[in-house]
């Protein structure tokens, strides 16, 4: 296995394009060197981006956040000025194993790593993040939403890299949150994530994205869902349609952590529960 | 097999070299190559806790990281925490509320609750609890980890000193 550190991303795009063998990408490794270990992985070449240049910072200007690709999900916890825009989206990532893993771990880490169960994924797609993907020739952005395509499956082509995430400036009167459900408080897997980014205009919700993880090959979009609750102000009836739109939606597996029967019910529960702390952020009053 | 590159690191405060082949973690080259056996192999994955160090200030699990990463970084281990022979506070603790049992995961619980008390002198038991649930405990002395903590974050809270 050979080793490199290249010192920008179109560079890295480089090394991973003409590589005959298996290239793997590194940055916080909590997944790529697991699979080393238990060599479900045999890597000939490892990229690694830590060197790159601003790739460990977190950018904000007047369009939003640009959170670069090595950035642990310890530094977003600590950034006071992402964590007000999109309490969600650090929530989600926080959430993601313990104290040790979050001193490494990415959100394209965990984009990448495409597990239906991601817990970033659904709150960045709520948030309307995007992915900066560099490849040896081009670079694009694209929707968070558009890189999973299956589990363990990107639309990443050979060669491309995510270089950073962007995340819009938060609009007045906007909430998001993330709430997953596991049968252990920390260091499990979610049996139902839910995302919920919401924005009022006079007390009633103006527009909403809602967004489930762990029930679907990929995380979903619950059209239906936002429509639910768009022009309410989340009084019972609003919530109950969201909840029966969230469980209609659910395409789960049966596994050791839930049934299927019991994803479906637990979506529509958590849904509820999300969407009032989105809505109480963004500052309703329920 | 890989080819062995040369890593200049700084390890508790001191300059150190060693080779190692690429695909080699940290916690193995620290184990092996620069003789620091406080880190321990638990689950080699990420998920126990007992190979915890610090990495430029940020607590890692040392298996799920490359030895080679560790060019021109800062690693504390647990052999870092007494100063001149003496205990560090979290060390005596431990001793006192009889926080160990066979000692394996101890050194990772030790790294662990520096970090936490680092950032925050005086978590409650809940902070304490959440703070290391990357440390598996296999013979579940779970309690007298935290009081040990507990007590240390009072005494050095008392003492002012960090």
């Amino acid at each position: 296995m050979r080793y490199e550190t290249p010192a920008s991303a179109k560079e890295a795009a480089g090394l991973l394009k003409k590589e005959k063998g298996a290239a793997f990408l590194l940055a916080g490794g909590t997944d790529l060197l697991v699979k080393l270990k238990m060599g479900i992985v045999e890597p000939d070449l490892v990229v690694d981006i830590k060197r790159i240049p601003k790739i460990s910072d977190i950018q904000s200007s007047a369009k939003g956040f640009t959170i670069g690709a090595a950035v642990s999900g310890a530094e977003l916890g600590e950034h006071a000025g992402l964590k007000k825009a999109w309490p969600g989206v650090v929530e989600a990532a926080n959430l993601i194993g313990s104290d040790q893993i979050q001193g490494r771990a990415t959100l394209p880490g965990n984009l990448c790593n495409a597990s239906p169960a991601a817990d970033s994924v659904p709150a960045l797609i709520a948030a309307g993040a995007k992915a900066v993907v560099v490849g040896p020739l081009k670079k694009r952005t694209v929707p968070v939403e558009k890189v999973m395509i299956g589990p363990g499956k990107t639309s990443l082509a050979k060669g491309e890299l995510i270089e950073a995430i962007t995340l819009p400036k938060a609009e007045p009167r906007s909430g998001d949150a993330y709430l997953r459900f596991t049968p252990r408080t920390e260091m499990d897997i979610a049996v139902v994530g839910i995302a919920i980014s919401l924005k009022l205009e006079r007390g009633v919700i103006k527009k909403a994205r809602v967004v489930l993880g762990a029930v679907a090959p990929t995380a979903i979009v619950v059209a239906a869902a936002a429509r639910a609750i768009v022009g309410s102000k989340l009084d019972d009836k609003a919530l109950d349609k969201l909840a029966a739109a969230c469980s209609a939606a659910c395409n789960p597996i049966d596994d050791k952590r839930g049934t299927i029967e019991y994803r479906v019910r637990v979506a529509g529960v958590l849904a509820k529960r999300a969407a009032k702390i989105a809505f109480q952020r963004a500052g309703g009053s329920l | 097999m890989s080819k062995s590159t040369l890593v200049s690191t700084t390890v508790n405060g001191d300059a150190v070299e060693f080779a190692c082949p690429a695909d080699e973690s940290l916690m193995t080259a620290l184990r092996d190559r620069v003789g620091l056996t406080g880190v321990k192999e638990g689950c080699g994955t990420g998920d126990c806790g007992a190979c915890s160090i610090s990495l430029d200030g940020r607590l890692v699990c040392s298996c799920i990281v490359l030895g080679v990463e560790a060019e021109g970084r800062s690693i504390e281990t647990v052999e870092g925490l007494s100063q001149n022979g003496v205990l560090h506070p979290l060390q005596q603790n431990f001793i006192d509320h009889a926080a160990l049992q066979c000692g394996i995961c101890t050194p990772g619980f030790l790294v662990a609750a520096k970090a936490l008390l680092d950032r925050n002198p005086n978590p409650d038991e809940s902070e304490i609890r959440y703070a290391l649930a990357g440390n598996l405990c296999r013979c579940t002395g779970y309690d007298k980890i935290v009081r040990a903590v507990q007590a240390t974050a009072k005494d050095m809270r008392k003492k002012g000193r960090s």
